[in-house]
């Protein structure tokens, strides 16, 4: 089986690590070579698969050994659960530095170092949630990453989030091989909110390629530092993710995304009911003009 | 004596700009005129200061050229520190000849090379940290530094550091001034912006953040404001505003000090030679602390007698005397000069293409030794400039701003200059198509060619140039 290298965007606090390192588990349960590339700054993408606090990163270990020249591949890449090779690009504190390089920089050391020649079936690039410049959108550069799957809700602002990750999509979908290969619903428990994804990716022109239902057990797995499937593995979300995992590995969904208007994407949330028309004569309105003011 | 009437110099500019697309020609065609003496202000003729367009070549530098380049690195018993990957220091250092007296790596830092050395691990994780550290570093290796410019490069500027802030602790830490200067080099459309960008942080952190209050002044200081001591021009300058009596307290920057700085607002009259890349500190120190200015030129003996003059009309009838007594002692030098070298250069014509100042403040020297200039311009100049051009040339000159390796090469295939005065990237090409070439920024590594000891040297410099017998030689000898 070829190299599949998939990268997995969405809103910051959507649930991106988890769902993803959930999901790469069920694929190394059934037999997957599989390796997780973080690429947050937060390193946080690989602590459930290796039980650990924040693994080292390569940015990190560079700064200490002087260069990214003065490592080597054993050195930042870790195995964990079901032989998941575990690497964190790593990147600054808040507000200094340039994070996005770091990205860059790590994943050219991972190529020059021959991470991705070795026996792999799948690597999941695990990235910050918006791709606030040219290096979070390293993973879908040409020979990289050329599946994207979006972790949704059906909030509005995970909406928006997912619109605009598309609209990056289609840019570099005309540069290289990158495509659009489905939403995946982490759900937030609202209203009709598996219809609403669905129709969502209708008008991306994708799919929803699969909707995990809220359970605690999740919480409780991640306080043990571990994916649902290793710590219940008999739990009915242990196999919604191996669920997931199955309809990625069969994935031949693949899809230049046609992303929303601003007024497309607001119209068909009044269609669910999530927002009002709108009433432009309450525009820039202040309380006390509508008579509304709390002593008024 | 033009080769080209009004007309033909009209037409040699709309031919050139033929081959330019339709929005380029557009463009390019508000930055070349004919010039008019009648015109009083050549900038309502002329567009500058405007950026460059993607593929014409230009020759022009960037903010941290002309911050670090120009205007902090001659403050010779200061260390300049290039803040940023490597490149920028140590392919600049040294390179503009601005001279100075001490020792070097002792109390004078001039010629070396400062530099935060980025690494991908300081892109990433930022360059603060290591910034502080070279501060103190520098404080222990080399304590006779009178304190730091911080001088960004353009990472510092797209990763966010906060130099200030590590400038304000350097500062208290070593008890010496450091001074954040944002001059990345993306800044602006040419090195003009980091000219301002010095000027302004030399007013809030050299001047305004306090005086030299034991400096004892005297009724005859001046300071030399945009010299940067090219082959010593600012010696040479020097000497003459001596002999007739001023006492220069400060050179601003070429050979200066941060106590010649810190001094400067207790003058009696700032004197500006590169008005382009000091106008701006000239016009604070006049508002801040009542200190007038003016423009010299003391390039070719017309222009330095009529500067001294001007510059002794500022003060009482001593000085006056002193300068006539300056201009006469050295007309017999000036006779000499001329007797030797206007017979071999009389009715040359001369091109020019440099930076802010020298576009038009060379033309007198020329002008004296015989020659015409038929053409010039300016890489950065601002309108400002081009008002003060206009006056100093004929009918008919051609004024080109920021103009392209191609024009530049149309206009000389048209004129066929004697001689042509530019810089290093244009040097080579014009030597290779046969015609006399001088550098007109670094002097040709010659110098100095301010004042009459430089009108000297200049007169030598370029006869050897013009009347070289190499250019006799073009041809190979198996042509016919």
């Amino acid at each position: 089986m070829a190299l599949r290298q998939c990268a997995i965007y969405g809103k910051g606090g959507i649930g991106k690590s988890t769902t993803t390192q959930n999901m790469v588990a069920g694929l190394a349960e059934a037999g997957n070579k599989v390796m997780i590339v973080g690429c947050d700054p937060k390193a946080d993408s690989t602590r459930l698969i290796l039980h650990s606090k924040a693994q080292n990163t390569i940015m990190q270990m560079a700064a200490d050994a002087g260069s990214v020249e003065d490592l080597e591949l054993e050195d930042v890449l870790k195995k964990g659960y079901g032989g998941i090779k575990c690497v964190e690009s790593g990147g600054p504190e808040p507000g200094v530095g340039c994070a996005g390089r770091g990205v860059i920089t790590a994943i050219n050391f991972l190529e020059e170092e021959g991470a991705y020649e070795e026996d792999l079936d799948f690597v999941f690039y695990d990235v910050l949630g918006d791709v606030v410049c040219g290096g979070f959108a390293m993973p879908i550069r040409q020979n990289k990453a050329q599946e994207i799957y979006i972790v949704v809700s059906g909030e509005m602002m995970a909406m928006y989030a997912a619109n605009n990750i598309c609209k990056g999509i289609v840019k570099y979908a005309s540069s290289g091989s990158v495509r659009l290969a489905g939403l995946i619903c982490n759900s937030r428990n609202t209203d009709r909110e598996d219809e609403l994804i669905e129709a969502l990716a209708a008008k991306l022109g994708t799919q929803m390629i699969h909707f995990i239902p809220r359970d605690n057990v999740v919480q409780r797995a991640e306080i043990r530092r571990m994916t649902v499937i290793e710590y219940d593995p008999k739990s009915k979300q242990a196999d919604q993710y191996r669920d997931l995992s199955r309809k990625i590995r069969d994935n031949k969904n693949m899809v230049v995304p046609t992303p929303l208007t601003m007024d497309e994407l607001e119209g068909l949330m009044m269609e669910f009911g999530m927002l009002e028309e709108e009433d432009e004569t309450i525009i820039g309105r202040t309380a006390a003009q509508e008579g509304v003011a709390a002593f008024a | 004596m033009s080769v080209l009437t009004r007309e033909e110099a009209q037409g040699l500019i709309q031919r050139v700009l033929e081959v330019y697309p339709e929005e380029a020609r557009a463009e390019r065609s508000q930055h070349l005129m004919v010039s008019d003496p009648a015109t009083e202000q050549g900038s309502s003729c002329i567009t500058s200061n405007r950026k460059s367009l993607p593929g014409v070549m230009t020759a022009r530098g960037c903010a941290y050229a002309g911050s670090k380049g120009v205007v902090w690195g001659p403050i010779k018993d200061m260390i300049h520190l290039s803040h940023g990957p490597v490149g920028c220091g140590q392919y600049s250092r040294a390179g503009r000849r601005n001279y100075y007296v001490g020792y070097t790596g002792v109390n004078t830092f001039g010629t070396m090379n400062f530099t935060s050395d980025f690494q991908e691990k300081d892109i990433v994780f930022g360059g603060d940290k290591k910034l502080a550290k070279i501060l103190e570093e520098v404080e222990t290796l080399f304590p006779l530094s009178k304190g730091i410019s911080v001088q960004s490069e353009c990472p510092v500027g797209l990763i966010g550091d906060d130099i200030e802030a590590v400038a304000r602790k350097g500062t208290e830490k070593i008890g010496k001034p450091v001074v954040p200067v944002r001059c990345e080099g993306f800044r602006g459309v040419s090195q003009s912006l980091g000219h301002h960008i010095a000027n302004d942080t030399i007013r809030d952190h050299l001047l305004d953040s306090g005086l030299d209050d034991g400096f004892v002044s005297s009724p005859y200081d001046v300071a030399i404001i945009g010299d940067y001591n090219i082959g010593g021009d600012a010696w040479s300058s020097r000497i003459l505003l001596e002999e007739m009596g001023l006492r220069v307290v400060a050179q601003w920057s070429g050979d200066g000090t941060l106590a010649e700085i810190k001094r400067t607002p207790k003058v009696k009259i700032n004197l500006l030679h590169c008005y382009r890349s000091m106008n701006y500190i000239s016009r604070h120190m006049e508002a801040k602390y009542g200190i007038p200015w003016m423009e010299y030129n003391f390039f070719g003996p017309t222009k330095i007698a009529a500067s001294l003059r001007a510059i002794a009309e500022h003060f009482d009838d001593k000085i006056k005397e002193g300068a006539e007594k300056v201009i006469a002692k050295y007309q017999p030098m000036v006779e000499a000069i001329n007797a030797k070298y206007i017979p071999r250069l009389q009715g040359k014509r001369v091109m020019l293409y440099v930076g802010g100042l020298r576009p038009r403040h060379v033309v007198g020297a020329y002008e004296d030794l015989g020659m015409e200039v038929v053409g010039t311009g300016y890489e950065f100049g601002h309108n400002d400039d081009y008002d003060r051009t206009t006056k100093e040339l004929g009918n008919t000159t051609l004024i080109y701003d920021d103009v392209s390796e191609f024009e530049l090469e149309q206009f000389v295939s048209r004129i066929k200059p004697d001689l042509i005065g530019a810089g290093i990237k244009e040097k080579y090409v014009y030597q290779k198509m046969g015609i006399p070439f001088r550098q007109m920024h670094s002097w040709d590594y010659s110098g100095p060619y301010h004042g009459y000891d430089g009108y000297a040297i200049f007169a030598r410099d370029i006869d050897m140039t013009v009347n070289n017998p190499c250019w006799k030689k073009m041809k190979a000898p198996w042509k016919s």
